[in-house]
């Protein structure tokens, strides 16, 4: 099973650090890493595998989503069935 | 292997353009509820609600975090109180909405639809009773919904029940005059009622649904609306009717998604994707701005039929495909106080009733939340009912009435409801009297396009 992370702010020093620790936390293996920086708009999509994660997945948003408030940005969680739903028949 | 375009535009939809899973409606069938004794069958309605039901919040919130797509509303339709309410005659029907109340707060869904009556070819068992309590029953519960069959296609129209639906809608109104005439905006009075309908306030579980059943409906007026801003410059209809199309499939292919998930979590069968574009009050989510970025100044000016219809039928096309079963009432609403465009259109002049009424020919509802004079005799209720339900019967399509007297109020002022149901302003009505036509009562004869066989 498979979840995408969306990062979306300010540009700061540790981002990718702090996102991808988090991740290593719960036990969720990063993929592939797509980032870009628009003047100073971080934009990163993160693709894991949440197979042997070790908390609940709604937990591991959560998460995420308080790391996010944190910084300052934007940190989405969601499983990779709606994207593949929406765009693959 | 999905790609980053992909991801960006469907993150898009959800936080910027109000894609959202309108809502999941729990179908249950209460016919196994039925006592003599209305005590002992307020029970078993409410244990059997609360049973079957008590999953449905959390695992619809689940859905919502692990996909990452809101469901805005939870709701459970019940069969027709009725038929339910036959049993048990000469008692007060009231008590079963008061049991849907306190069932719907137990469970903690927004809405519970199904205090209702399927009377197009004549009044039987309880029918009758039930009708002339809702105005109470609406007044004394906060989450019940109520709606009244009066036509179809197949039996014409009865024209009894829409002599007495005009008093009653008036009634809602006059009853909760306190709390902006809410009471008539959660009555819905229909020709050809679908019986998988999971949008409120016209839900019900239709008696030839399985007992327990989970029915999805989609927005995405947004979704359409941000589609064609960026990308329809320079195309002809052809080429709109395209896009829209293809934005309507990628909408109910979320629908799809979340409506299988929860039958699978919920351990009841899937029902039906309702394929439908429901606009609420946000600004942008409007299906009028949709008429006015195809190339409208104002929807309501000649060509919205025409641009509705387009649209209407598109949004079919596209979500046909992506949904393995579709149902409801699938189609485009057009709910005057629930959509900012339309608001807007009202209030300066650029949309009337007899346009709405238009409208409906064309898309998949009726004369939807328009709040008209509070002076506004049953007569003229009654009759703008049947001319709706005329339209219905003749085209072989759900139309509806729910229309909101404002008690106390006239045109250009305003009721405002908060929430999904919005505000809106007072609308202009034709005075003139249908009062012996509609005195007449009778039936009006099912129309030569019922006769398929």
């Amino acid at each position: 099973m498979r979840a995408v992370i969306t990062v979306v702010g300010k540009d700061s020093v540790g981002i990718l650090a702090k996102v991808s620790a988090k991740c290593s936390e719960s036990n969720v293996n990063v993929h592939d890493v797509t980032q870009s920086v628009l003047e100073d708009m971080f934009c990163m999509i993160m693709i894991t595998d949440i197979t042997n994660i070790n908390k609940s997945f709604g937990d591991f948003s959560a998460e995420m989503d308080a790391l996010g408030k944190d910084m300052g940005l934007s940190i989405h969680v969601m499983h990779e069935t709606i994207f593949n739903s929406m765009h693959r028949i | 292997m999905i790609n980053t375009h992909e991801i960006l535009e469907t993150i898009t939809m959800i936080q910027d353009e109000h894609l959202d899973i309108r809502t999941v409606t729990m179908g249950i069938s209460l016919l196994d509820c039925m006592d003599a004794d209305i005590d002992k069958a307020c029970d078993k309605v409410y244990n059997k609600i609360v049973n079957t039901a008590k999953n449905l919040v959390p695992v619809c919130n689940e859905i919502e975090t692990e996909l990452g797509i809101p469901i805005i509303n939870k709701r459970i339709s019940v069969t027709p109180i009725g038929i339910i309410a036959s049993a048990c005659k000469d008692q007060n029907p009231v008590k079963f909405a008061l049991t849907l109340e306190k069932a719907a707060q137990t469970v903690g869904v927004n809405f519970i639809g199904g205090y209702s009556a399927l009377v197009q070819k004549g009044f039987a068992g309880a029918d009758l009773e039930l009708i002339k309590s809702i105005p109470e029953a609406l007044a004394v519960t906060d989450h019940v919904c109520s709606s009244v069959n009066i036509g179809s296609t197949k039996a014409g129209i009865n024209m009894d029940a829409v002599a007495l639906m005009g008093k009653i809608v008036k009634e809602c109104a006059e009853k909760t005059a306190d709390r902006q005439c809410i009471g008539a905006a959660k009555l819905v009075v229909f020709c050809n009622a679908p019986d998988d309908n999971p949008f409120m306030a016209g839900a019900f579980h239709g008696v030839g649904e399985p007992d327990v059943v989970i029915n999805v409906g989609v927005s995405g007026p947004g979704v359409v609306r941000s589609a064609l801003a960026k990308h329809s410059e320079g195309l002809d209809l052809t080429g709109v009717a395209e896009l829209i199309k293809r934005t309507a499939f990628k909408i109910t292919r979320m629908g799809q998604l979340v409506a299988q998930e929860a039958s699978k979590r919920l351990g009841y069968p899937f029902g039906i994707v309702d394929l439908s574009l429901a606009p609420t009050p946000a600004i942008g989510d409007s299906v009028a701005y949709i008429l006015e970025e195809i190339g409208l100044e104002c929807c309501g000016s000649c060509g919205t039929t025409a641009a509705l219809a387009m649209l209407n039928d598109a949004v079919k096309k596209g979500g046909v495909m992506a949904s393995s079963r579709v149902g409801g009432l699938s189609g485009a609403f057009i709910p005057v106080t629930e959509d900012a465009g339309m608001i807007h259109a009202a209030t300066i002049g650029a949309l009337s009733i007899e346009k709405l009424e238009a409208m409906t020919a064309v898309c998949s509802v009726g004369l939807d939340m328009i709040n008209i004079p509070g002076d506004t005799t049953a007569e003229v209720i009654s009759a703008l009912i049947a001319d709706e339900a005329a339209i219905g019967m003749v085209n072989s399509k759900t139309t509806a009435v729910r229309v909101i007297p404002a008690i106390g109020k006239d045109v250009g002022d305003e009721l405002d409801f908060g929430g999904l149901l919005g505000n809106g302003p007072v609308m202009k009505i034709s005075k003139y009297s249908p009062a012996k036509f509609i005195s007449r009562g009778g039936q009006i004869p099912a129309p030569m396009q019922s006769l398929k066989n």
